[in-house]
């Protein structure tokens, strides 16, 4: 199966600063995906090489087995940007006449049912639309385009939690019906929880861990137990992060392989500690908080 | 999901896996003669725009319930429940519930509050049930 997205060794310098670096990801077709960090970590940068509105500084990228965007991808590629915007002078009609001649594709028998299950008004002008109806017709507008991968920038992030829980709604309602691959970023664990199967954890513009949820809830451990260098782990233990108090350490490791050492009392995680554990600072340039603990 | 009869929820805190929870309510309503042979569940497309889950998610469940011979796909129309949980026991639950009620009943007049009846039903059951296998 091709890859909706294909990173290697991507990289995006703006002036001296590195926004994304050293990225190599592969995703698998099928999946709604995750991307999430915290605010500044690069999403938007990935996002934007991904939809071809930014070129890469290094490295490459492809979407749909195609290099990102080229005009086959770009037709291929619904991309709705960061607060979903809209046109606030024009009508709710406007913006479905103009993403008919934009879009070769364009679906507007799916568009306008989509504006008359919302309860949308026509002639409403967009700048008059509640946040939650404009992302809902932010989201309209990619939808109709029919596209292979639909990426979305922190589409949830500034909506209530009803229009939140509805936008997610109509989200996962058309992935159901057109089997489109999505990419959405949020900073917030929870909206993704319920909506992904693919999850990317960006921290300081690198890709910390990327894989199915649920690979990655097998595969990660909390281990408990009596005080212990990280370096005395076993080798196929691969520590995320450690905390040490003087007699006890914890540790978040990733392995495939069953843990047998008794001095440990196991636990599994939940995707917000789990991602959580990755956005941890090394555990050596953190001393305040373990003598906190 | 109207016209459909049984409605999925999720409980976001119980720790267990949003696909096992539609699997249990699923086993439970066939086990409370809601759901029975023949029923259509609800579409995937329908409960995915009512919880805003993944898709997989419900798919992923539908499947372990094929697994179990519980539902059966009819492509193109939907997944449909091809066997009972409740036999014939579900003609002894209501004079079982009666005996319970009355057994409640009792249970407060001794002075029981609800966490200790719970406790004792719990320890009891469990007692039962170990005595079963041994």
């Amino acid at each position: 199966m091709t890859a909706v997205l294909q990173a290697r060794g991507l990289g995006k310098r703006y002036g001296r600063r590195w926004a994304l670096r050293d990225c190599t990801i592969d995703i698998p077709a099928g999946h709604v995906v995750g991307l999430v960090g915290p605010n500044g970590a690069g999403k938007t940068t990935l996002l934007k090489l991904a939809g071809g509105q930014l070129a890469p500084t290094s490295g490459s990228v492809a979407v749909l087995g195609g290099p990102a965007g080229g005009p086959a991808q770009l037709a291929k590629v619904g991309f709705v940007a960061q607060d979903t915007p809209v046109y606030a002078g024009l009508s709710v009609a406007d913006h479905l006449r103009l993403g008919a001649r934009l879009n070769r594709g364009w679906d507007a028998a799916l568009a306008r049912n989509r504006i008359g299950q919302l309860g949308l008004d026509l002639s409403h002008r967009a700048g008059n639309l509640s946040g939650g109806q404009r992302a809902q017709l932010a989201l309209t507008l990619g939808l109709a385009k029919r596209p292979e991968l639909l990426i979305l920038d922190e589409p949830v992030a500034s909506l209530d939690p009803l229009a939140r829980r509805e936008f997610l709604q109509g989200l996962m309602e058309a992935v159901a019906e057109h089997e489109l691959s999505v990419v959405l970023s949020s900073h917030l664990v929870a909206d993704l929880e319920r909506t992904c199967d693919y999850l990317i954890v960006l921290v300081d513009s690198r890709v910390r861990v990327a894989g199915q949820i649920e690979n990655l809830l097998a595969t990660h451990h909390r281990l408990t137990g009596p005080r212990r260098d990280p370096g005395r782990l076993p080798a196929d233990q691969h520590v995320v992060s450690a905390r040490h108090t003087d007699r006890q350490s914890t540790f978040v490791v990733r392995t495939e392989a069953p843990i047998h050492d008794p001095a440990w009392t196991v636990s599994g995680l939940s995707l917000e500690d789990l991602v959580l554990a990755y956005m941890e600072k090394p555990a050596a340039a953190r001393p305040l908080l373990e003598v906190q603990q | 999901m109207e016209g459909w009869v049984i409605e999925f929820h999720l409980d976001g805190r119980s720790g267990v896996s949003p696909y096992l929870q539609l699997v249990h309510q699923v086993r439970h309503a066939l086990r409370l003669g809601l759901l029975r042979e023949g029923d259509q569940l609800p579409t995937v497309k329908d409960v995915v725009a009512r919880l805003a889950i993944n898709p997989n998610t419900v798919l992923k469940a539908y499947r372990e319930l094929e697994h179990e011979g519980l539902a059966a796909a009819r492509p193109g129309v939907g997944t449909f429940v091809t066997r009972t949980l409740t036999d014939a026991s579900l003609a002894a639950h209501a004079p079982l519930r009666r005996e319970l009620q009355r057994w409640l009943a009792r249970a407060r007049q001794a002075g029981l509050d609800d966490e200790s009846i719970e406790a004792l039903f719990t320890t009891t059951f469990r007692t039962a049930s170990e005595e079963d296998i041994a």
